[in-house]
């Protein structure tokens, strides 16, 4: 098998009958300094359908023959331009409008997250832009090969060797006086590249129909294939006695509603467990005293006002509710809770004051529970009848 | 081989003398004026010109490290600026002085843990010998790189740039742990609850970005008053523009790299020290900074066309030292003023800084030979094309 494999290989290399066409004269040259002597005397000819041929860059080739600044340099950088503007449209695209995901509390559409995938994508696009722009323009690809190809000539120029190739499409193209122009920059192995016989009017195997047909096959066969291993095969349950069951799946559709959605919404005015509205934001005292504390005043309410005062507010209004702040300052001290105003208010003033804040004082109506705020109102109302507590409050 | 060897002008040097002593003067009096900003500032001038001292040295040592010989008629330009590092002994005395007005870890409040952790390397002792070790490793090897490379001139030994290969592999991770060390210790420091661990590579990078700007202005500047020999072309300034250009996109590639990490985790002890330098006006200097020191020089510079036309590298290498130097104040001084500030006190790293430059690159230019003469690779150096 490897033998035989190792035989195709061989009868590949091999090349094929040449016809009588010309393609170019190719020259050797045996050092960097020797080719780019040779490279200039040839731009300096007048020549201008040629190449040079080496086995790596070498230094100073661009200025040997005189080529112009090209104009890779603009084309990729508009590439690269395109690819930022991708990014930014995709990302904005999708994180902005089509699927707005919380991350970690970010904006949907944020700059710094994005920069790395404008970075890839403008990477990328000028990358594919470069590598198929060399496939389409300079190598010209529906032609796949070029005479050049299994010759001596670039046996030597991809291994230890340079070389100069003057082609027959030059203006000034005679064989002769090109062999002897190249020999006389020192050129050696001098050798007149014909065309291969099949390759004289340039057809390629790309629109041979077998290679068409091959393409298509291998393009089904793949599909299928990753189709089948990935969708179906990984899929396969040994047991599934209880993973399809007759239940309403999430994310799912059913048909045991209208809307045809698995998960139902909430009735609209739905309310979380534990959470009451609050109607009162902003309301006049007059209105806002006559909510009725739905706390009793009882052992249990009091004590968990007390843990809830002593958490929340007393870093501010104090243990006892004197307005002795423990912030040194760094905040307004509130005044007293014992004022003659606050002990006439009804329980709804307080109330109000904690859910919806007054003046610096801000809202905990996120921190504190409803229930929990009506019972720091009792909390604030033990302490106040302790604070002026009267010789009958004596057992 | 046909070098140039005519001293350099009276007038550079004396306007390096000129800077130098009218930002010594506004130094020692912002030094009278306000001790504590006095402090900053002269920690914000004196990490510039280690930036330019150990730059200057660091790409001496990479010419050899890798062998090459397109900067070697200029190498010596690199080593002239290197001539700063000696002077690092005597520039560092007063800010030993001033310690106290710069570290806040030196005088912790009492239940600080996070400081009493930091303690067994933030403490007075140990910072002390980490700064002489650093100042001690650069100078031995300036001294060393130097000595070899001017005895050549007159032995033309290649022998010595074997040596000096040699000394650049010993070299190469000594300068990393000392150029980590310093920038931490100096800059780092100044907010001790608050690190980075990539903030050794982000000073390293800018280091870098600043010296080759100061090389290519100064050889430019040399070759248009020709200085250097005729050979150097535009394909050495080519070569020289797209270092620039590729180490300025290595300090945004740095910066973005811990900046992003911090962003997207969010995590107070580490927003602090962006969230210092994103209030009360300090934002427009970080926004200016991505501006000034990436987002248009990466513009201007990105066409082959620019790195070849001198008049605009010379522009843009003034530009991108300027931009070292914001960089530096934008590490250093919100630490000082929760605001950004800049009065004449500042003016002093705007004069003082390029002025010792100056006077350093100048006095050296003049009793030492502008180009490595006796280099065994300088005649391949001269050759260099693209
Ligand atoms: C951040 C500090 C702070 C905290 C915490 C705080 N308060 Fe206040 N509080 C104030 C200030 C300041 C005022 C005075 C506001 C004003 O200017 O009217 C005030 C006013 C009040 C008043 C009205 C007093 C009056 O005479 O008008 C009440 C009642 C009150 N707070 C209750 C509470 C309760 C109950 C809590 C705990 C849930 C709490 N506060 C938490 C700072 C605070």
């Amino acid at each position: 098998m490897l033998k035989k494999i190792l035989k195709l290989d061989e009868d590949l290399a091999k090349d094929g009958p040449r016809s009588s066409k010309v393609h170019s004269v190719a020259a050797l040259f045996d050092t960097p300094d020797e080719i780019i002597h040779a490279a200039a005397e040839t731009s300096n000819a007048g020549y201008d359908k040629y190449d040079v041929y080496t086995p790596y860059p070498v230094h100073g080739m661009d200025a040997a023959m005189r080529m112009k600044e090209t104009v890779i340099g603009k084309f990729a950088f508009l590439a690269g331009f395109t690819g930022v503007s991708l990014a930014v449209a995709m990302i904005g695209y999708m994180s902005g409008f089509d699927y707005k995901n919380i991350i970690g509390g970010k904006p949907f559409f944020n700059l710094p997250a994005s920069i790395p995938i404008m970075f890839e994508l403008t990477v990328l696009i000028s990358g594919l832009f470069c590598v198929f722009g060399m496939l389409l323009l300079w190598n010209k690809l529906p032609q796949i090969s070029n005479p050049l190809h299994d010759t001596n000539f670039m046996k030597y120029t991809s291994s230890t060797r340079f070389g100069v190739a003057i082609e027959a499409s030059d203006a000034q193209f005679d064989v002769d006086k090109v062999k002897s122009f190249l020999a006389g920059v020192g050129g050696k192995d001098i050798e007149v590249v014909y065309y291969p016989e099949e390759n004289i009017v340039p057809q390629t195997p790309i629109f041979n129909r077998q290679f068409i047909y091959t393409l298509i096959l291998v393009a089904i066969v793949t599909a299928l294939g990753t189709y089948g291993a990935i969708g179906k095969l990984v899929n396969i349950l040994p047991f599934d006695w209880m993973h399809n069951q007759f239940k309403v799946n999430p994310q799912n559709t059913s048909t045991l509603f209208k809307d045809g959605r698995s998960m139902q919404r909430p009735v609209d005015g739905t309310v979380a467990r534990g959470y009451m509205p609050y109607e009162y934001t902003g309301m006049p005292d007059s209105l806002v005293k006559l909510l009725s504390n739905p706390v009793p005043m009882d052992e249990k309410s009091i004590t968990r006002g007390k843990k809830q005062y002593n958490t929340y507010c007393s870093p501010c209004h104090g243990y006892f509710g004197a307005g002795d702040s423990r912030l040194n300052g760094q905040f307004p001290n509130p005044p007293t809770l014992h004022s003659k105003k606050v002990r006439e208010w009804a329980d709804g003033n307080i109330y109000n004051v904690m859910t919806n804040g007054q003046n610096t004082m801000p809202s905990y109506a996120k921190q504190i529970s409803r229930d929990d705020r009506w019972a720091i109102v009792n909390y604030i109302r033990v302490l106040q009848r302790a604070e002026n507590a009267k010789d009958t409050d004596l057992p | 081989m046909d070098t140039v060897n005519k001293p350099i002008s009276d007038k550079v040097s004396k306007l390096g003398y000129a800077l130098t002593g009218i930002g010594l003067l506004i130094i020692v009096a912002s030094f009278l004026t306000n001790k504590q900003r006095g402090a900053f500032d002269y920690l914000w001038i004196y990490m510039f010109l280690t930036s330019v001292g150990i730059g200057g040295l660091a790409l001496t040592a990479l010419e050899y490290l890798v062998g090459a010989t397109w900067s070697v008629p200029f190498r010596r330009v690199c080593e002239f600026l290197a001539g700063i590092i000696p002077l690092l002994i005597i520039l560092v005395v007063p800010l030993i002085f001033t310690m106290g007005d710069l570290f806040h870890w030196l005088h912790p409040e009492p239940g600080d843990e996070i400081l009493a952790a930091k303690k067994p390397y933030l403490n007075m002792n140990f910072f002390l010998i980490r700064v002489a070790f650093c100042i001690v490793v650069w100078f031995i090897f300036y001294f060393f790189f130097t000595r070899n490379s001017k005895k050549q001139d007159t032995t033309k030994e290649p022998g010595l740039t074997r040596t000096n290969i040699k000394l650049s592999v010993v070299f190469a991770p000594l300068f990393f742990i000392s150029m980590t060390m310093a920038a931490i210790d100096w800059m780092m420091s100044l907010e001790p609850h608050w690190y980075s661990t990539i903030y050794g590579v982000y000073y390293f990078a800018g280091t870098i970005v600043c010296t080759l700007a100061i090389v290519t202005f100064i050889s430019i500047h040399l070759k248009e008053n020709g200085y250097l020999n005729p050979r150097v072309s535009n394909d050495h300034f080519y070569s020289l523009g797209t270092l620039l250009f590729g180490f300025n996109i290595f300090w945004a590639y740095i910066a973005f790299s811990q900046f992003v990490l911090v962003w997207y985790a969010d995590i107070p002890e580490e927003t602090v020290w962006y969230m210092q330098r994103w209030h009360h006006g300090w934002q427009y200097v970080s926004l200016g900074l991505l501006f000034f020191h990436f987002v248009i020089p990466f513009l201007i510079l990105l066409p082959r066309s620019i790195k070849v036309n001198l008049k605009v590298l010379k522009v843009m290498s003034v530009w991108m030292v300027l931009a070292h130097m914001l960089d530096l104040y934008w590490l250093i001084m919100p630490t000082y003023s929760s605001s950004p500030v800049f009065g004449w006190q500042e003016l002093g790293m705007l004069l003082f800084a390029p002025g010792l430059i100056i006077v350093v690159f100048t006095m050296k230019a003049n009793k030492e030979n502008i180009t490595p003469v006796g280099d065994p690779k300088l005649e391949a150096g001269l050759n260099f094309t693209l």
